[in-house]
């Protein structure tokens, strides 16, 4: 076992493993998701400064920072909705560590999602990895690409008046998912469903499916360009919050570096 | 005639900046009644309870007959020169910047002569309309004006003096996604503004009016989040030396009481109303001040608009009212630290807006183009004080009168 750590330190060291930054910078103006205005809003990331080396504290910086616990790139806990308020432990500060590092696939949907604003991950294209990657392994997290976070700006959530339009997966997908038994379920996108998401049923399927069978998610990822289909590993712990529904974090994932013929071994 | 103001030149960049000076402070508590009356455009003088003399200048007692019973009372602005001065030489640093500087003799119909400052299109013999206005050291003071408006007097040197008009002027408003942003436009265009910036917040968002205002001539769309110091602070590295008037629409409102409401929204409601307009002083405020005496497009004024409900809670509205009361104590400190530069704070409060956050109430509601049309008429008359429309007035009146009766009557069968 101690020699698997060994190496890998070793892989880290000399390149053979590379840590890719899966996550976007807590920036005031970075989107989050727009409810109804007579809904509780998402609190914006911000941050003040106490002292700058100045008369506040004169040999030392530092801020307060004030968000939600889904701002930014953040982790979705099986009781952030409705359908998992009664899983046993699943509350952030609840949720056994050990889950926070595991394997990781992702399902390319760039190609599409470039075109099509509402592209929809279905059962199908699962199936269509599977034949060319092999069944999705229990226990991973499954990723959704799509490169939406090279998008900036009001392209982001890509808000009309009938409400945002972004890719995301239908109810079937996420059945089938869970039939695999993932870990979790990850996106670039500001949420893990779709913009028009309130539209299927049930309504934000991932949501209401994945944390009502306990299993987690995460959004606002980037960097997933990055990432193979298969072989690389997710590094998402979320801050230990008390009664935690989710937390911004830094998500990395450890993938083995690209040979001189631009191929993964 | 006054002549129409030129726009000014560009400024010289070797020349040293004019500093702010004010002129004359010292005032008696009983001379006050003319800052108080200034301040929201009325012509008050001390009227004898018991002999019924007008007098100025004001005192503590009544000059004819000894009596303490002195009302500040609404009176005739009628009057007619009787003597006119040009003043050339002066000992105090505010007048000499300015020499010459016209003051005469105005004998009021409503009985007292006064020494004030004169208008330019007046002299000796003329019928005047007397004003009170505030002058740069926040104290009221008297100017004849001609009886009959012409279409450039505002632009008289010595009365511009005395008002916030926006006439060449820059002005900075905060929120373009307030109702009131649009009106405001195309009212300070009217009044002769020379260029407007509107902030916009999460521009990500969309769902503001912002390709039609940024389509405005004159007009620039420019990133502001009240609620981010650090956006505040980039904006007024930007513009901060070249805002001569703010306005800061920015608001948030939610319905609802204290008891069963959310402090998630009463934050909110902090952050925006509140902070929101403490972020904008520190971080506009020092430039502004700074630049009260440079010339045409000097900064004249930091325009703040509140709800009438900042004096006495409207229990529908708890969170929200609180908000407005910070704001409002928020303002007063600032306008005691704006004394020294000259900078006017304005305060133009009105009743229930007509708008999505209002819809179960019933009208008089206060229609965005009023509320800019006040904020408007506030910078040209110089006010400090605006209370816009009937329910603001009404509610004003009675606050005056009594605080503690309104309390019960707000605050009705129970929120």
């Amino acid at each position: 076992m101690t020699d698997a750590l060994i190496d890998l330190a070793r892989a880290l060291g000399d390149g053979s493993v590379e840590v890719v930054d899966l996550t976007h910078t807590l920036d005031p103006d970075f989107p989050v998701i727009v409810l109804p205005p007579e809904f509780g809003q998402c609190a914006r990331f911000r941050m003040e400064e106490v002292s700058a080396y100045d008369g506040r504290g004169p040999a030392w910086k530092w801020h307060n920072i004030s968000m939600n616990e889904h701002t930014g790139t953040h982790f979705d806990a099986p009781i952030h909705w409705v359908s998992g308020k009664d899983v046993a432990n699943g509350a952030v500060d609840e949720i056994d560590p050990s889950v926070f590092v595991g394997p990781v696939v992702v399902i390319d949907c760039s190609e599409g999602a470039a075109t099509d604003d509402d592209f929809e991950l279905t059962p199908e294209i699962i199936h269509a990895w599977e034949a060319r990657h092999g069944v999705i392994p229990a226990d991973s997290w499954v990723l959704m690409r799509t490169d939406w976070s090279k998008r900036r700006g009001a392209a982001y959530l890509n808000m009309r008046d009938d409400g945002p339009h972004s890719p995301g997966p239908t109810p079937a997908a996420i059945e089938l998912l869970l039939a695999r038994d993932i870990r979790g379920f990850g996106t670039e996108t500001v949420g893990t469903d779709a913009g028009q998401g309130t539209h299927y049923s049930p309504p934000y399927p991932a949501h209401y499916l994945l944390h009502g069978a306990g299993k987690f998610g995460l959004q606002c990822l980037r960097n997933l360009d990055k990432l193979p289909p298969t072989g690389a590993m997710l590094v998402a712990p979320p801050l230990k919050i008390k009664g935690g529904t989710g937390s911004p974090l830094r998500v990395l994932a450890l993938v083995p570096a690209r040979t001189a013929e631009g191929e993964r071994p | 005639m006054t002549g129409a103001l030129p726009p000014p030149k560009k400024k010289n960049p070797q020349l040293r900046q004019v500093v702010p000076t004010l002129p004359p402070q010292m005032r008696s508590r009983a001379a006050l009644g003319l800052t108080a009356a200034a301040a929201r455009g009325a012509f008050l003088l001390q009227h004898c309870a018991e002999c019924g003399a007008v007098q100025y200048p004001p005192r503590d007692a009544c000059s004819a007959c000894l009596s303490v019973e002195l009302d500040w009372r609404e009176t005739s602005r009628d009057g007619r020169v009787i003597a006119e001065t040009r003043i050339h030489a002066s000992p105090d640093p505010y007048y000499r910047e300015r020499l010459p500087w016209r003051t005469g003799l105005v004998q009021l119909t409503a009985g007292p002569t006064v020494l004030c400052h004169l208008h330019g299109d007046i002299g000796r013999g003329d019928a005047v309309r007397m004003d009170l206005k505030l002058d740069k050291a926040g104290q009221g003071v008297m100017i004849a004006l001609p009886a009959t408006r012409s279409a450039d007097m505002a632009d008289d040197g010595q009365l511009r003096a005395l008002t916030a008009h926006p006439k060449h002027r820059r002005v900075l408003i905060t929120d373009i996604r307030s109702p009131v942003t649009r009106p405001l436009i195309e009212g300070l265009f009217r009044a002769g503004a020379a260029q407007i910036f509107v902030g916009e917040s999460e521009s990500w968002r969309r769902g503001s009016d912002h390709a039609a205002i940024a389509a405005l001539d004159r007009v620039s769309v420019l990133p502001l989040d009240v609620s981010d110091a650090a956006s505040v602070s980039r904006l007024a590295a930007e513009i901060g030396g070249k805002t001569d008037i703010l306005i800061n629409t920015a608001r948030h409102v939610r319905p609802g009481g204290v008891l069963g409401a959310d402090t998630v929204f009463a934050r909110e409601e902090f952050e925006i109303n509140a902070l929101g307009l403490m972020r904008l002083a520190q971080a506009f405020g020092p430039a502004m001040a700074s630049r009260t005496a440079d010339g045409v497009n000097s900064s004249v004024a930091f325009v703040n608009l509140l709800s009438v409900h900042a004096l006495s809670a409207d229990p529908h509205y708890g969170a929200f009212s609180a908000s407005q009361a910070a704001a409002l104590s928020i303002s007063q400190t600032l306008r005691a630290e704006f004394r020294a530069s000259g900078l006017r704070m304005i305060n133009v409060f009105a009743g229930p807006t007509d708008d999505e956050w209002h819809q179960p109430l019933p009208p008089p509601k206060v229609p965005a183009a009023a509320l800019a049309r006040s904020v408007v008429e506030a910078l040209c008359e110089g006010l400090e004080e605006v209370f816009c429309g009937d329910v603001a007035r009404d509610l004003e009146a009675r606050w005056r009168s009594d605080p503690k009766v309104l309390e019960r009557e707000l605050s009705g069968g129970g929120a």
